[in-house]
């Protein structure tokens, strides 16, 4: 057997990350307590660099690499950039919310690169082996995330939850790659697609093998019937943890889908299709109505993650590339969102006290009107009003329902954005309509006041101007 | 020749001015804050006054348009201009923002830059609704112009201000999202967003129809429409005064406006075989809403049921059309049409008129209620007189604007069938009923109580305001030839538009 030595370069962003990762890992060891901002910077410089990688090393054409093992072309590197970017701002959000409570270690930064490596291997996977390592990569570092106040009862017990349901439907992910190894003889997604293209006839164990592998997804993202996770874990783990599972890990299952069940299975489309109008009807309906009884922002929020996964599914079910698209443009904007959300609890928030219940929102507008209007755009934005992103993210992926056939899809996924809207503006209602228990001015150091607005303002922006965003995720798409 | 871009001067002066004022912020500005958002929508009011002089008469084409490539990956456009629909709702919308600031010049005083925002950033989305041709565009401002509606009721409205305003928001939000899939929907057929090219794509009568009640949701509810108009009352009673004035001056013009600007020229064989029905809700809302009004003991309730009634007069004259061209009369159905834009207009004027008198009073004793009135007339001799003129206005006084509008609309029901006049005109008798009961318990008879005694009569800036409107609805109701000229070309166009199947 001759070997081949692959070509490294389309990975350099990966390697970097990787080296860095341990880098600071050695590094946190040796420093000094003073000096541990250090590890902070270090990790946000590698996250920028690696950004930087991904734009320079931005693939006019797909490339295989790794024997078959590693792809790079413009999907991976558009979700890469935004992983980076997203992974970059909670890590800011976290760094003040750590400070304030005596959590700030080196571990935390150092499990946060590992997971963006995670993630980053996960949406340039081109073999299920490659899925599952980048996967298991991302998971292990969250469930050691969630636990990281090990003195909080609530986050040990999330911690628990996550990783005992995670690790089943990992094994659920797992058993179906094997069953789909069995059939085709091949763990190559390439390898794959084009055995289930010359073998037209029906094979129920590939769809068996379909259906745990989608239940695996499906779990990652949140999708009802696989959510019971997401409401425990959201609340009881540190915000900015919270903040991270919410944002960049979604981008990277959004790319695990399109790696597995596009790249992949494109020849059992029929099936998975079937199968996503069920999880997005019901993640639409379960996600909004039970939204609306959360009393802690934390856990609204978590349902609204199920309601976004989908509206997501939307542009998916439409199997064509401007829904992958529309999906993409859909699960991009949302992690800004759901970023700028809980910022603003870790922002509301000091030591000791955690604004994550709805009442701590109260009168906002009378003790600092300026971040009352940042919460009042994001709320908004999530419940698809325009002239906020939220509403093109909405847009977009009705239209490639509608275009595909599926209008009946779009009047119930409507249906249920009214459903939604009201548990959104109720957080307008309390900021806006009703009197501070306490009208005393919210105090927050200037940086946070500047990112908090930068994001809140990005997603003005991007719904004043979608154009840009719209066509870097067609372009990423190609037919 | 150099041509400054009006409409978008007129969309985006007073947005990017409200923004500016939001940023003034805090409580101390307030007195600063004044002059400046008066200043602002004076001006939006000046720019948009071009847009009637130079207006072109004799065409139904599209006029001041501008376009620009928006969102181009989908298509989507930023497409203004505007016919003789749009104009005059567009004029109608900057006059009434300089009357609304003025009015509430000392009466708020919680969060003056807030308010003043609100206003000035609806006044753009509302404009911006009525020029747009790109559908998308068009959803845009009709969505976000929900959110500074939905604060200002909520911020500085009555005690179940919450309540109303969160009704608000859901009803007229429930009505519009259907409304995004029939445009969608009508995109994957006519492969445009321009409305313009929407009116053109043949559709089957399955799918006009689903298209209609999609629409009709969202106009009926913005109108409103029995049996969706209850969230109106709610908003208008616990709305402050400003913020009831733009719902029923503007606000509920925008239902109006999407009935001519999508519904009828988009699915007319839909609108043809189910105008029946929309006949029905329009007298229903007229006859039987009328009869609501006459009992309600709240002033701006009563008022906000006068508006249900009126409006239905605006969904007849639009929908009395069609059997009116089914026996080949053209000029009678252009009198329906150009009876319910004309009642439009109008309504915005005295509706808009009588929420500022109401208040007047309230802003002095505090209550609504017309139990709490009675002999007013006796210490505010200048006020009475004014909102008798509005009252007779709003009972259709002939020589006043309601008249015109509502004669139009009347005299085309009569060539379509002796009995729908009939229930349109017992307006006459039910208007003024209302009406006139409401002003003589409230302004006529001995003085009722103290607080009455204690009243002064309207200052100054209550005067021009008051003044202002007056001079309007005299103006139109003795002379409407101006709207006429204007609508004219526009309804011929939309007449025969409407004629031709597009099955």
């Amino acid at each position: 057997m001759n070997f081949v030595v692959p070509e490294f370069i389309p990975a350099v962003p990966e390697m970097f990350v990787l080296g860095m990762a341990c880098l600071i890992l050695a590094l946190d060891v040796y420093l000094p307590e003073r000096y541990r901002l250090l590890s902070y910077h270090l990790s946000q410089a590698t996250l920028i660099g690696a950004a930087v990688m991904c734009i320079t090393l931005y693939p006019s054409a797909p490339q295989v690499t790794f024997h078959g093992s590693f792809v790079s072309d413009a999907m991976s590197a558009v979700l890469k950039i935004f992983i980076l970017l997203v992974s970059y701002f909670a890590l800011f959000y976290s760094r003040v919310y750590l400070l304030e409570r005596n959590l700030f270690k080196g571990e935390y930064f150092v499990l946060a690169l590992f997971a963006v490596l995670g993630m980053m291997v996960l949406v340039s996977a081109h073999s299920l082996l490659t899925v599952y390592l980048g996967l298991e990569l991302l998971s292990l570092c969250l469930y050691a995330l969630v636990a990281l106040n090990r003195d909080s009862v609530s986050g040990s017990e999330a911690a628990m939850k996550y990783f005992v349901l995670g690790a089943l439907a990992s094994g659920m992910l797992l058993y179906g790659m094997s069953l789909l190894y069995g059939v085709t003889g091949t763990l190559d997604l390439g390898g794959i697609r084009s055995f289930i293209s010359a073998h037209s006839e029906d094979n129920l164990i590939l769809v068996l093998g379909l259906i745990f592998v989608l239940v695996g997804i499906a779990f990652k993202l949140g999708a009802v019937p696989f959510h019971m996770w997401v409401p425990d874990v959201y609340e009881g783990a540190p915000t900015p943890v919270t903040l991270f599972i919410s944002s960049a890990p979604k981008i990277a299952a959004f790319g695990m889908l399109m790696r597995l069940l596009v790249d992949g299975l494109p020849g059992l489309k029929e099936d998975w299709i079937g199968m996503l109008v069920i999880l997005a009807v019901l993640s639409m309906g379960i996600g909004n109505v039970i939204a609306i009884a959360q009393s802690n922002l934390k856990r609204m929020l978590a349902y609204s993650t199920i309601g976004h996964v989908g509206f997501l599914f939307l542009g998916i079910i439409a199997g064509s590339p401007s829904g992958y698209a529309a999906s993409m443009f859909y699960i991009i904007t949302y992690a800004l969102m759901s970023m700028g959300g809980f910022g603003m609890i870790i922002w509301l928030g000091r030591s000791g006290f955690e604004a994550d219940r709805l009442d701590d929102f109260r009168g906002l507008n009378d003790r600092n009107p300026w971040f009352a209007f940042m919460m009042l755009i994001l709320m908004l934005s999530m419940a698809g009003v325009p002239p906020f992103v939220g509403f093109w993210a909405k847009w977009s992926v009705l239209r490639e329902a509608i275009a595909a056939g599926y209008t009946w899809l779009a009047v119930v996924g409507v249906g249920f954005a009214i459903i939604g809207l009201f548990y959104y503006i109720r957080v307008v209602r309390l900021m806006y309509f009703e009197k501070p228990d306490e009208p005393l001015p919210v105090t927050s150091s200037p940086d946070m006041r500047v990112m908090m607005s930068t994001n809140a303002l990005a997603i003005l922006a991007l719904g004043v101007y979608p154009g840009g965003l719209l066509a870097l995720c067609v372009q990423a798409l190609p037919g | 020749m150099f041509e400054l871009p009006f409409l978008s001067l007129v969309i985006w002066v007073p947005i990017f001015g409200g923004l500016w004022i939001l940023l003034l912020g805090g409580e101390k500005s307030a007195p600063s804050v004044r002059p400046i958002a008066l200043a602002l929508s004076v001006v939006t009011f000046l720019l948009s006054i071009p847009l009637y002089a130079g207006f072109d008469t004799t065409t139904s084409e599209m006029q001041f348009v501008e376009f620009a490539p928006w969102i181009e990956v989908f298509n989507i456009n930023y497409h203004l201009g505007v016919d003789g629909f749009s104009m005059p709702l567009i004029l109608l919308t900057s006059f009434t923002t300089v009357l609304v600031v003025l009015s509430s010049w000392e009466v708020i005083q919680y969060k003056t830059s807030q308010y003043m925002a609100a206003f000035l950033i609806l006044e753009g989305f509302m404009i911006g609704a009525f020029s747009s041709l790109d559908a998308v565009l068009f959803y845009v401002y009709w969505e976000a112009l929900l959110i500074p509606m939905f604060l200002i009721i909520g911020i500085w409205g009555g005690p179940q201000r919450i309540y109303a305003t969160i009704k608000f928001f859901l009803y007229t939000f429930l009505g519009s999202v259907f409304m995004l899939v029939a445009i969608l929907y009508l995109y994957s057929k006519a492969g445009s967003f321009s409305i313009l090219d929407m009116h053109h794509v043949r559709l089957g009568l399955t799918a006009q129809i689903l298209i209609f009640f999609a629409f009709l949701l969202a106009f009926a509810v913005k109108v409103p429409m029995w049996p969706v108009h209850t969230w109106l009352p709610d908003a208008h009673v616990e709305a402050p005064t400003g913020g009831s004035v733009i719902l029923a001056a503007i606000m509920l013009k925008l239902g109006g406006y999407g009935f001519v600007r999508f519904s009828l020229p988009i699915t007319p064989d839909a609108s043809s075989a189910l105008d029946w029905l929309m006949i029905g809700l329009s007298l229903i809302a007229i006859v039987y809403i009328g009869f609501v009004a006459i009992v309600q003991p709240d002033m701006k309730k009563l008022i906000a049921y006068s508006s249900v009634s009126h409006m239905g007069f605006v969904t007849l004259g639009f929908f009395i059309a069609f059997s009116i061209l089914r026996s080949g009369d053209a000029d009678g159905a252009a009198l329906g049409i150009e009876g319910g834009m004309v009642q439009m207009i109008s309504h915005g004027f005295i509706s808009g008129a009588l929420f500022l008198c109401v208040g007047v009073m309230y802003d002095r004793l505090h209550s609504r209620q017309i139990a709490d009135y009675g002999g007013v007339v006796n210490t505010m001799p200048v006020f009475a007189s004014f909102m008798m003129l509005f009252a007779l206005a709003n009972s259709g006084l002939p020589g006043t604007s309601g008249f015109v509008g509502e004669f139009m609309v009347i005299l085309s029901s009569f060539q379509a069938n002796f009995w729908i006049a009939f229930l349109a005109a017992s307006t006459l008798i039910l208007g003024a009923a209302y009406t006139l009961w409401m002003y003589k318990r409230v302004i006529y008879g001995e003085i009722a109580n103290e607080g009455v005694r204690t009243l002064t009569d309207i200052n100054r800036r209550e005067f021009i305001v008051l003044a202002s409107l007056a001079v309007m609805v005299l103006f139109f109701g003795l002379w409407p030839a101006p709207l006429l000229d204007v609508m004219g070309p526009t309804v011929e166009n939309l007449l025969e538009h409407i004629s031709r199947s597009k099955l």
